[in-house]
């Protein structure tokens, strides 16, 4: 799951720095990933992961990091294997 | 929405706004005026020391400055664009055609190079930006414009066309939160001395769809936004006017306004919605400003 997150992040996460240069827990903002691009990350990971990501789970908490992103993802996918 | 509909009537009926047939769209009366006016040199007494160049645009922007800005990104709801009629004679026979029909004659409007000016300070910053470097102590800039926003309402308090003032300062990082700081203790200082009741409350924009839900949380989290509220047309919901925005260094790096380092700017505006500061007034005091308490009448008309 993390080299898909990885891969959709260097696609559309437009950050200054290399995203095989940061680790799983690096802070993406610090890295550059600005407001607009989250927004692009956000389609992009609903598009890859076949999944929509409830309002509870917008905000920048859920995009902090590639772990963070990842236990997003998964909370989505567990969420609606429930349902 | 009736206390809003009940306050416009009795607005209009008082002779303060002019209806226009359009909602949001109001002819101001003398008397509204001079309560603005009034209020601005409020504004300036209280600002003016602080040594901010003055420059004033119109209602409307460069539309490659507006492309630029973003602002269809996140408020495609709220623009406004100019459109023209560029045609030839026979495009004209045809338009005055269409419009004898009762047909739509706007389909064949051409966009302009100007678009309606969304709030005070968009055309500020391509304009310094210009000029060259900014100074490592930072600069202060006070604008005032009509502005406009596509939202229909009976709400007074929301007009499509109304003024904001607005204070902006490019600079270090710390230097642009002191003066957001300053401003949000100036602003409810002010209030209070011509007796409107205030709180201030962190805030968002409207940014448009369900993507915009990620930047609302994302402005709210960062605290990005605060609003001076007062209750106009509602207690439990009051009005916004006044806003205290911090854009880290998001219109630096946009415009490429830099210190001689090279380094962006970060910047912050401080802006006053004149017509809801009067609207407040008015409401709070009374339609009639000869009977407003003097205390109130000495701070805005000496």
């Amino acid at each position: 799951m993390k080299d898909k997150i990885r891969d959709i992040l260097s696609r559309l996460g437009k950050l200054p720095v290399a995203v095989d240069s940061l680790a799983d827990d690096s802070d993406l903002y610090t890295a550059g990933l600005s407001s607009f691009a989250s927004v692009q990350l956000m389609l992009g990971l609903e598009d890859g992961f076949d999944i929509e990501f409830p309002d509870n789970l917008l905000n920048r908490r859920s995009f902090a990091s590639i772990d963070a992103i990842a236990a997003t993802v998964e909370q989505i996918i567990a969420t609606r294997k429930v349902a | 929405m009736d206390m809003q509909v009940s306050f416009l009537d009795r607005l209009f009926d008082a002779g303060l706004l002019i209806d226009t047939g359009v909602d949001g769209l109001y002819g101001r009366s003398g008397e509204f005026e001079d309560v603005i006016a009034a209020f601005e040199r409020l504004i300036d007494r209280t600002g003016g020391g602080d040594g901010a160049e003055a420059i004033r645009f119109p209602p409307g922007m460069n539309r490659h400055y507006f492309e630029k800005s973003g602002y269809m990104k996140s408020f495609p709801q709220l623009a406004g664009t100019i459109h023209s009629f560029c045609g030839c004679e026979l495009d004209h026979v045809s338009l005055l055609k269409t419009m004898d029909e009762g047909g739509d004659w706007t389909t064949g409007q051409e966009a302009t190079d100007i678009v309606l000016t969304p709030a005070a300070c968009y055309p500020l910053y391509p304009t310094i930006a210009r000029r060259g470097a900014v100074k490592d102590e930072g600069q202060l800039y006070d604008l005032q414009s009509y502005c406009f926003r596509h939202e229909p309402s009976k709400d007074p308090a929301r007009q499509q066309l109304f003024r904001m003032r607005e204070y902006v300062f490019m600079g270090q990082e710390s230097d642009v939160m002191a003066f957001r700081q300053k401003w949000m203790e100036r602003g409810p200082e002010m209030m209070r001395s011509v007796g409107l009741p205030v709180e201030i409350d962190v805030a968002n924009d409207p940014f448009f769809g369900r993507a915009g839900k990620l930047l609302v949380n994302s402005q709210r989290d960062q605290n990005l936004k605060f609003e001076l509220l007062i209750p106009i047309t509602s207690v439990e919901k009051p009005t916004a006017c006044m806003s205290f925005n911090y854009h880290q260094d998001q219109f630096g790096l946009k415009w490429g306004l830099q210190f001689k380092s090279g380094a962006p700017v970060h910047t912050a505006c401080v802006g006053f919605g004149l017509e809801r500061i009067a609207l407040a007034l008015f409401h709070t005091h009374g339609l009639d400003v000869t009977i407003w308490p003097d205390d109130v009448r000495k701070v805005l008309w000496g």
